[in-house]
């Protein structure tokens, strides 16, 4: 180590957004002014999964964490810490933290870290950083020391399923692939991550890029392909940024490109836009849109492993599922299967969003419990309120509740219990979570993503839709509970594709966990939640009111009136029943109901 | 058609040099529509005709691909894009309140520029930075934590930039 100090910066999305390019920038400045430039190295990192803290910097040695940093935190880091050696204790995450490593808080006491094992650690955008932490030896590997049979037999006993959601054993497509003859293949990143509220993807191609182009080239070799593709999202530039960035590197130090490593084996990348169609996740509509044509699934079989991209057999994987390939390769799959569950080995990314305290970008190997999610690393829910629900799958998914807080996370007990592993998203709801309102705003999302080819999804969604959209007014009737059963029964058995089978989950589940709170929209004509808007309504108190004006001044439709110590009154007609003044009133005068 | 008068050509001498270099990959209409909307903020009539003879793909096909998808715009948006994230971290955490605010403040909803040309707003899924819900993008700029308070100043802020 040249530099007695590294200070790691972290250049995620969230981070960056937050100011994290001016704090980065400011630190350079004043290790200038203060004369520290040989003292410390300032490093550029990924996502350190803290994001709700952000921006995070950390300081190596000694593994100081620091959150919420400004530039205008800047000078007081290098003055203090980085020239006297001591901690900036107002930076640090709590007060108990001081004198202890990043590892020792809670958020990351429970975590493992496999697909993010260099996010927040080395600097994405140079690819010596990734090959000091054994990048690339996982491909030297494959490419002298194995058979093609044996990479796939490793997959196999590591009992490595695909991330993307369904949890196919990778092993197989890749044995699929490999055994048919074909005068061209393809390997395909999938990172097209579609679930509205889930960044796992995003933060990997972000902060370790290079992870996934070593694995999809180890594809490359084992199955006999010569080209990959990476499907992304037009909205994550930043990540487009990086990986191109690290598809340039790679071929200038012949990682990638004609005669890898010195070989007679050619294989490149090549980056693909998706424009905002859910539907194109699906691995056969993603071909579709490789192809330049409208993102469309297909009937399967044939699978894409045996008939895929341009007719041609074709590997599709998951980004996570690409991360994991490298150290499987790497420490064997004796070490991997030793992580996780029976049927589900290794770990996984969650993006844990919604009411909890510690939102962020978490990884933890199978077979944790949503307890310890939530409370050992989420830190609990947030404002004190209490537990709900968690839903995971998006808008494929369920909800998870209470009673099933402890059993252990894997894709088998997820689904038993009516939701699913899905891609990472874990949205934790509090008691002002509506359970109606949520499953309509998923069955929106998937009745707008729809791609219209088949007509259970088409109508059936929309049918449903419009079901749940009168329950939430209070104009549902009983026999609208049963009308969304047989609609999602058709859906599941009809749809062509996963999107219209799996859109009904949500209801299902809802129905089947809080069937009380359906009740009581559609018979007492209340939402328990105080969310849907169509069954609320704020009145004030005459009694408790004391006139100070407070909700007045706050109502952002002037429909508050009353003079300075008189009681007010809302006009009901104008109120857009945002709650705000019910935020407001110190003294209890506004009534929610 | 009777007149002879040459017609201004749109397409860019950089997105000419883009489609040439795409011109033999196989499934290049997505990247090649990208470009352009990078350039114009939308993709115009007339530059959907230009790239159908440049890549010679019909346009009926092309618009076809343009419609599928939501990130293609056919109209010109605002000179300031507000997008209101409306992931499920967002939504939660009162998203729907920001949009309805916005519609207030500008008088126009969702996909739809202001009179004067002068604000779109859009609802966008997850970009990513849900630890911060609920958040709102303005020509890029990333706000979190947003409340509808807020959301008036930040498009005061943005006014007559
Ligand atoms: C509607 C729909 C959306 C999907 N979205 C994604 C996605 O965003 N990312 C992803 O990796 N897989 C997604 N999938 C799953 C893919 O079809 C495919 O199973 C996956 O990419 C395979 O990779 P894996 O085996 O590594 O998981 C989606 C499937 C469906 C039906
Ligand atoms: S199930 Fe829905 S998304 Fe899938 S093919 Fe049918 S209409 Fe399209
Ligand atoms: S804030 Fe409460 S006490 Fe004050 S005027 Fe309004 S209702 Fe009355
Ligand atoms: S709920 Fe909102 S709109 Fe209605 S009175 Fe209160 S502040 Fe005004
Ligand atoms: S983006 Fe910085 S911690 Fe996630
Ligand atoms: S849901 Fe809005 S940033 Fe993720």
């Amino acid at each position: 180590m040249a530099y007695k100090n590294y200070i790691l910066v972290c250049a995620g999305t969230a981070c960056e957004s937050s100011k994290g390019i001016a704090l980065y920038k400011e630190l350079e400045k004043e290790l200038k002014a203060q004369g520290a430039e040989t003292e410390a190295q300032l490093v550029k990192t990924g996502c350190f999964g803290f994001c709700e803290q952000g921006p995070i910097v950390k300081i190596l040695p000694d593994e100081t964490f620091y959150v919420k940093v400004g530039p205008q935190h800047a000078k007081q880091i290098v003055a203090e810490h980085i020239i006297k050696g001591r901690q900036v204790e107002e930076l640090l995450y709590d007060k108990e933290q001081k004198g202890k490593s990043a590892n020792e808080i809670g958020f990351y006491q429970k975590q493992k870290r496999i697909v993010l094992r260099n996010c927040g650690v080395i600097n994405p955008e140079f690819i010596d950083e990734y090959i000091a932490r054994d990048g690339y030896a996982a491909l030297e590997k494959v490419m002298f020391e194995m058979t093609g049979d044996e990479v796939i037999e490793e997959l196999c006993n590591a009992g490595l399923r695909g991330r993307g959601g369904a949890g196919f054993p990778t092993s197989l497509k890749w044995k699929f692939t490999k055994n048919i003859k074909a005068d061209q293949k393809y390997i395909v990143c999938n990172a097209d991550e579609g679930d509205p509220g889930a960044y796992m993807d995003r933060s990997t191609c972000e902060g370790d890029p290079h992870s996934v182009l070593e694995a999809m080239t180890i594809a490359g070799k084992t199955v006999g392909a010569s080209q990959g593709y990476i499907y992304i999202r037009a909205e994550y530039p930043l990540a487009i940024e990086r990986l191109n960035n690290a598809i340039d590197q790679s071929r200038e130090y012949g990682l990638l490109g004609d005669n890898i490593l010195g070989s007679d084996f050619s294989f490149d990348i090549e980056l693909r836009l998706g424009a905002g169609a859910f539907v194109c996740g699906e691995e056969t509509a993603l071909i579709a849109s490789i192809e330049g044509k409208r993102g469309m699934p297909i009937p399967r079989p044939p699978f894409p492993a045996v008939k895929g991209l341009w007719g041609k057999p074709t590997v599709i994987n998951n980004v996570e599922t690409w991360a994991n390939i490298p150290m499987i390769i790497l420490k064997g799959s004796s070490w991997f299967n030793r992580i996780g569950t029976e049927s589900s080995k290794g770990t996984k990314v969650f993006a844990l969003t919604g009411k909890i305290n510690n939102s962020g970008l978490i990884e933890v190997p199978m077979g944790t419990t949503l307890r310890e999610i939530i409370y050992d690393i989420g830190g609990g829910i947030a404002n004190g309120k209490k537990f709900k629900a968690a839903q995971t799958g998006g808008p494929s998914g369920g909800v998870i509740t209470e009673e099933f807080l402890d059993i252990p996370i894997d894709y088998e007990s997820l689904q038993g219990i009516g939701s699913m592993m899905g891609s990472g998203g874990m949205i934790v709801m509090d008691e002002d979570d509506c359970m109606i309102d949520i499953t309509k705003f998923y069955l929106e999302f998937t009745v707008d993503e729809s791609c219209g080819k088949c007509a259970p999804c088409r109508i059936g969604g929309r049918t449903n839709y419009n079901i749940l959209d009168k329950i939430s007014k209070g104009q549902g009737t009983l026999e609208d509970l049963d009308q969304l059963k047989v609609l999602a029964q058709a859906m599941r058995k009809a749809s062509l594709c996963g999107l219209g089978q799996t859109a009904p989950n949500p209801i299902m589940s809802t129905l089947n966990y809080f069937e009380d709170e359906y009740l009581a929209h559609i018979n007492d004509k209340k939402c328990p939640a105080g969310k849907c808007k169509d069954l609320l309504s704020y009145t004030i108190i005459e009694d408790q009111c004391i006139g100070c004006t407070a909700c007045a001044r706050v109502c952002p439709v002037n429909c508050i009136s009353g003079k300075v110590k008189e009681v007010h009154l809302i006009d009901q007609d104008q109120c857009i029943k945002c709650g705000q003044c019910f935020d407001k009133c110190n003294f209890d005068a506004i009534l929610k109901g | 058609m009777t007149t002879t008068v040459e017609k201004k050509k749109i397409l860019t001498p950089e997105i000419d040099a883009f489609i040439e270099k795409w011109r033999e990959k196989p499934g290049n209409l997505i990247m090649v529509l990208h470009r352009v909307q990078e350039e114009f903020g939308y993709i115009p009539r007339e530059a959907a005709f230009e790239v159908s003879s440049a890549l010679d793909i019909p346009v009926a096909k092309i618009y076809g691909v343009i419609t599928f998808y939501h990130f293609f715009k056919l109209t010109k948006p605002g000179k300031t894009q507000i997008a209101v994230c409306m992931g499920t971290a967002c939504y939660l955490k009162g998203g729907q309140d920001l949009v309805d605010e916005c519609e207030r403040s500008l008088g126009v909803g969702l996909n739809t520029v202001t009179e004067d040309g002068e604000f779109s707003v859009e609802a966008v899924r997850c970009i990513g930075c849900c630890g911060l819900a609920p958040v709102v993008t303005v020509n890029g700029e990333v706000f979190g934590s947003v409340t509808t308070k807020q959301m008036s100043k930040i498009i005061d802020q943005f006014k007559g930039k």
